[in-house]
């Protein structure tokens, strides 16, 4: 025992071993009525190793390579060993961290967690989601099935909306006249290095600033302002490990049998996670005939189907599609409210916050299926189909949630924050 | 470092010129970083034209191949089909095909050379997706009744006529492309070029 000591007095004295352990986890001090909605910082940094875990293995198989790629990912699923465990897990870890990204977002809108002082928080957080939506987008090439081909034939497109610059900008980005094995390999390099090194800076950069401005919490008022006068310590503080770190591992438990039964009993998911059409190779000469983005990406893609062309041009879809993403960098300088936490807040921001949950969801919903999936209005309403135009309303109200965002906090009746966390 | 003998302005000027050196040597050699991602010479060589032979294709039949790796559809139109282009024009964006989405050979009704073969470019001017062809009038490819013939995007939903002309309220906003394309012999085209000697 006491040569260990000796050790890491050792390592102590060379690198800030026992210092860092101190300041991110045995003396980090996060309030103690974390609740429900705080698994998923935890869950997602534990999806971002199991991703990079399987994602190597997966690369010792893979071939990027127009002619090869597609047998090669059936190659992983028949003759490696466990090698469709490996995929599925992979495949499954995708989607499910776009779900727990998805929560954790919504905790922030709940509890306030991106107001005042943890703006560059939540702003590293965004670039997070960015990147993690360019991950999966490029990831969604390589098995090289119709899907794949499409998807990626759309999204090229996309830039290629961008006016005076977007031919020129989409052929760069494909490096050849369509979407090609030039596409496919550089895909690749996206996909297993370019955007992973960035991502894991982001996470880096994630932590600091959460351990240096402290988390946030259900009640949404700083821990920071009551502290024990001796110790200095947050009075509703506890250390992160072993409090939080043993509360955690229930969250990982929990998550890890829900990822399994989907990974072993519907790793397709019904066609949402892997979709149908990804199975047949892909044809450039032939388009499916019902085309989706997978689940995570249908919101903005519903957005994007929503708004017609203007001046000859689909730039302006496209754009709406690229600002829904992008408004939420706004959001710490959109609310001003007087309390960061729904407990506290008024009727209004209740009620807007629910229209906007609606919303999304609506449109994530009409973003999986054709635009006729809902018929069409009879010949009084010129026949529009009803999907199309309830996209446009919700459209509406997705952005409206955040454009009226500074006039409905500010008038909403808030009640009295607590001066200590409540239970 | 409390040196009063050091002339600021300088070391100002100095530190500004390395640094502006720097920016330059960093700009330029990001710019084969960046030009290494653009199509390869052999992506380019392979953008060369195609002759297709179109005996074989039956009016009301319509044959696709491939061009620059893109669809590149022909079809043979009947004359009812192309007596149905009139009548749409008022439900169209761009009936006059005002939009250059065509060689200027191609700029009339039938957007063609010859009228009864229409030569178009099998990509959604939306966002890329390849249309399906609904050539027959009417309800058999589940259009609803007022269908007049033509293609059908199933990615977002855009109708275009039997040549290749885009509806209103649809989301793509031009025309399909008519690639440049010339008559060899009666029955035999080179398409992605339009001068007969290449």
């Amino acid at each position: 025992m006491n040569k260990l000591k000796a050790l890491l007095g050792w390592v102590d004295d060379r690198f800030p071993l026992t210092a860092n352990w101190k300041a991110h986890m045995s003396e980090y001090y996060a309030p103690k009525n974390f609740n429900f909605w705080y698994f998923f910082g935890s869950l997602a940094l534990l999806i971002l190793v199991m991703q990079i875990v399987t994602g190597i293995l997966l690369t010792m198989h893979y071939k990027p390579d127009a002619s090869q790629a597609f047998a090669s990912v059936e190659y992983i699923m028949r003759d490696v060993p466990w090698g469709w465990l490996i995929r599925y897990m992979h495949s499954t870890g995708a989607s499910l961290f776009f779900v727990v990204v998805y929560l954790h977002m919504f905790r922030g809108l709940i509890y306030g967690s991106y107001r005042k002082p943890r703006e560059l928080l939540w702003l590293f957080g965004m670039l997070i989601y960015l990147c993690l939506m360019a991950e999966a987008f490029f990831g969604y090439l390589l098995p090289w099935g119709q899907m794949s081909y499409w998807g990626a034939q759309v999204i090229v497109n996309l830039f290629g909306a961008i006016p005076f610059i977007g031919p020129d900008l989409s052929l760069w980005i494909r490096g050849d006249y369509v979407v090609s094995d030039a596409t496919l390999n550089r895909f690749f390099a996206f996909h297993v290095i370019a955007v992973p090194l960035v991502l894991l800076g982001l996470v880096a950069a994630h932590l600091l600033a959460l351990h240096e401005v402290g988390s946030n919490n259900p009640d949404g008022i700083e821990i920071k302002k009551k502290k024990d006068p001796k110790t200095g310590i947050p009075l509703d503080g506890i250390a992160f490990y072993p409090y939080y770190v043993v509360k955690d591992i229930v969250g990982v438990v929990v998550f890890l049998m829900v990822f399994s039964a989907i990974v072993f009993f519907a790793p397709e998911m019904g066609g949402y996670f892997l979709e149908h059409n990804n199975f047949v190779p892909a044809d450039p000469l032939k388009t499916p005939l019902h085309i989706a983005p997978v689940w995570y990406f249908t919101p903005f893609y519903s957005i994007l189907r929503a708004v017609p062309p203007l001046f000859n041009s689909q730039f302006p879809g496209v754009m709406a599609m690229g600002l829904s993403t992008m408004i939420f960098f706004l959001l710490p300088w959109l609310d001003r409210g007087a309390v960061k936490s729904i407990r506290y807040r008024g009727p209004i921001y209740k009620t807007a916050l629910a229209l906007f949950v609606v919303a999304f969801l609506i449109l994530g919903y009409l973003g999986t299926e054709p635009t006729n999936v809902w018929g069409q209005f009879g010949s009084w309403l010129g026949g529009a189909e009803r999907a199309t135009v309830a996209a446009r309303v919700f459209t509406i109200i997705y952005f409206l949630f955040f454009l009226l965002m500074p006039w409905y906090t500010k008038i909403d009746k808030t009640k009295p924050e607590p001066e200590r966390v409540t239970s | 470092m409390a040196d009063s003998n050091v002339d600021q302005g300088k070391r100002r000027f100095l530190v500004a010129a390395t640094s502006a050196m720097g920016g330059i040597a960093g700009v330029a050699v990001a710019v084969p970083f960046v030009m290494s991602m653009t199509p390869s010479a052999r992506a380019r060589a392979a953008g060369a034209p195609v002759e297709v032979d179109i005996s074989k294709v039956e009016p009301g039949m319509m044959i696709t191949v491939e061009w620059r790796g893109k669809p590149v559809w022909i079809v043979h139109r009947t004359p009812e089909m192309l007596a149905s282009l009139p009548k749409v024009d008022a439900e169209l964006a761009d009936p006059k095909s005002s939009v250059k989405q065509q060689p200027d050979y191609a700029k009339n009704e039938a957007r063609s050379i010859k009228p009864e073969y229409l030569v178009l470019v099998g990509i959604c001017t939306h966002l890329g997706c390849s249309p399906s062809q609904k050539l027959a009038a009417g309800t058999d490819g589940g259009m609803g009744g007022d269908w007049p013939g033509g293609f059908f995007c199933p990615c977002h939903g855009s109708k275009f006529d039997l040549a290749g002309r885009v509806f209103k309220g649809v989301p793509a906003p031009i025309n399909l492309e008519v690639p440049p394309y010339a008559y060899l012999g009666d029955t035999r085209l080179i398409i992605g070029s339009d001068s007969k000697g290449a």
